[in-house]
């Protein structure tokens, strides 16, 4: 093979090798002319197709028509896509068994603008059922498995994706967060996840659970591969009247130091109930902000407390009337009966899972006439105190900084038993959503051998900032999330 | 506190057939869960905006103009009855025999 040939074909590079790459860095390489974007695809293809995890529900068959273009932006990166993002022609069933098989007549806009920039659809990835859940426990179509220990769950309830990124089945993958389904997984998988700003993300074409909530965003190995695909991600989308033009474009980060950074730690959410071995690594990520020159303080959070309270009202209160449209009348499952009402009680009571059963019930209970004041009432006027007590916070520090879950990734089946108990999983991640901002969860180390993440929490449209202050922080903890990488799908090559 | 009369109530409004075990489960499950968030009453709110939309946006309008929109068969194609060109559905009404 001559030199100019082995810049344009295959370079045939050991699939370990391709693996070994993050997403920016095989983006670069195939924009530069130096590996093939088909042999790329080909080599996640072929490790998904082979998922030992369940962390897909679907997998391409063949690499991508129309091939993306080497030199796009996004350099033909394969990207796994949660189930409730609706894919034209593919399988999107959002995790539940009253959507098995559905495939949309379109596509969500964020997906549509990551194929556009050159990240073709790798596959569809599990994730607890209308992303209702914290463990992925609640998918239709099975558990999803951590790669970490294969007898834990991944988190929830984009847990495809973290899992799938994580065992190296995708180079990098989007989920969605309304109480923490970005963030927590990824903690519990020890990568990268980031939810956008309310708005950011345009959320037309994503199968809705709580609409003043539900986000998109990135789950990567890295914050430098966060930025890339966030960047291709924001944008005003005149089918989602929520969404807002960002400003200005996410840069990759590129900062060092956390020179002049504040930050404060919320005793409210970083101290009681809060697993020893996760504070522990915690505490030793502040002290390595404090040598990159960041200016540590306690500060206060009074309402973060009651963030759960106000999150499992409005959460399945927007979800009752969300999930109103699966009916057995436009698409999915029906049941039939003689009689309409019949049909529509039989057909949902047939497709849905119990956790999707429990939220419906309790957001149709807190909506219901002489329980709306007490419950949907009160709880928007919590998420206003929540709000208003990160714009104090913010005041004084650049971020909020957390442990981004409880604990680290918990046996499956331990906590299904339990709704409430499964509910504490989104403690530190629940204030942030309900008052809008953005936050990203980095893998901090490890406690008895799982990840734990550390969360950064910023003020609306705080993205760049964030992504900044989060890549000094991850070179200076220097964590190997490689273990995962062999074995979960198919054979590494030697 | 919600009983097996009020789950019955909420899942006929919720359009959602639950059988006997799913009836008793529910009640205590939901329950617990509102004995939780019930927490956030102790609250004083007295004066406190509700929370309508956390990022400051105005109305977004547009021209009221037609725009091409899916083709009916596309439409229909994941409908799991069609009747002439539109979605079949029983009837509202129950039979009498």
């Amino acid at each position: 093979m001559t030199e100019s040939d082995s810049r344009v074909r295959r370079l045939d590079h050991p699939v370990s090798t391709l693996i070994d790459l993050t997403a920016a860095e095989a983006a670069e390489l195939v924009r530069a002319g130096d590996l093939d974007p088909a042999e790329l695809f080909e080599a996640y293809r072929s490790r998904a197709a082979a998922d030992e995890l369940n962390a897909f529900t679907w997998v391409a068959d063949g690499p991508p028509a129309p091939a993306p273009s080497r030199d796009a932006p996004l350099g033909g990166v394969p990207l796994a896509v949660k189930d409730l993002f609706c894919t034209e022609g593919v399988p999107s069933q959002a995790g539940s068994r009253i959507l098995e098989g559905y495939r949309p007549p379109y596509t969500a806009t964020v997906v549509a603008k990551l194929t556009g920039a050159g990240a073709p659809l790798l596959g569809k990835t599990n994730q607890d059922e209308f992303a209702m859940g914290s463990s992925n426990e609640n998918s239709g179509f099975g558990p999803v498995l951590n790669p970490w220990d294969r007898s834990r769950v991944p988190g929830g309830s984009s847990g495809g994706s973290a899992a799938a990124v994580a065992a190296g089945l995708a180079p990098w993958a989007i989920g969605t967060d309304t109480g923490g389904s970005i963030r927590q997984p990824a903690a519990m998988c020890g990568i990268v996840g980031l939810k956008p700003t309310y708005g950011a993300c345009s959320r037309y074409g994503m199968i809705a659970f709580a609409s003043s909530l539900d986000q998109a965003g990135p789950l990567t190995r890295n914050v430098t591969d966060a930025a890339l695909l966030l960047r291709h991600m924001v944008g005003h989308d005149r089918r989602d009247s929520t969404s807002i033009e960002f400003p200005g474009e996410i840069e990759l980060p590129r900062s060092e130091d956390l020179a002049g950074i504040h930050l404060g730690v919320p005793e409210e959410l970083a101290g009681d109930g809060v697993a020893p071995g996760v504070l522990e690594s915690f505490n030793a990520t502040l002290r390595l902000a404090e040598g990159l020159g960041a200016v540590i303080e306690p500060c206060r959070l009074p309402h973060a407390p009651h963030a759960l309270s106000a999150y499992y009202v409005i959460a399945p209160a927007e979800a009752s009337a969300n999930l109103a449209r699966f009916d057995g009348v436009r698409y999915g499952l029906r049941i039939e009966a003689d009689e309409l009402t019949e049909m529509y009680s039989r057909t949902r009571a047939a497709g849905f899972g119990a956790e999707v059963k429990r939220r419906i019930m309790l957001g149709t209970y807190a909506l219901s006439s002489g329980y709306y004041d007490a419950y949907y009432g009160t709880a928007q006027k919590v998420r206003t105190k929540i709000a208003e007590d990160f714009k104090d916070a913010f005041t004084r520090f650049d971020f909020i900084v957390t442990p981004t879950s409880p604990w680290t990734a918990f046996e499956l089946g331990s906590k299904t038993a339990d709704p409430y108990a499964m509910y504490l999983n989104d403690f530190c991640t629940v204030p942030m959503p309900l008052a809008g901002i953005p936050a990203i969860s980095i893998p901090s180390g490890l406690s008895d051998g799982l990840p734990v993440g550390f969360q950064l929490a910023g003020p609306a449209f705080s993205e760049n900032r964030l992504l900044s202050a989060a890549h000094a922080l991850e070179g200076a903890i220097g964590f190997d999330g490689s273990g995962p990488m062999t074995g979960a799908g198919a054979e590494v090559s030697p | 506190m919600i009983d097996r009369e009020q789950v019955l109530h909420v899942a006929s409004l919720a359009r959602l057939q639950l059988s006997e075990s799913e009836l008793d489960r529910m009640a205590s499950e939901l329950s617990d869960v509102l004995g939780h968030i019930e927490k956030m009453g102790e609250l004083d709110l007295d004066g406190v905006q509700a929370t309508t939309h956390v990022i400051d946006v105005v109305n977004a309008l547009r021209a009221d103009a037609p725009e091409p929109s899916l083709p009916v068969e596309v439409a229909l194609a994941a409908a799991p009855d069609e009747v002439s060109g539109g979605f079949g559905v029983p009837s509202p009404v129950a039979k009498d025999d």
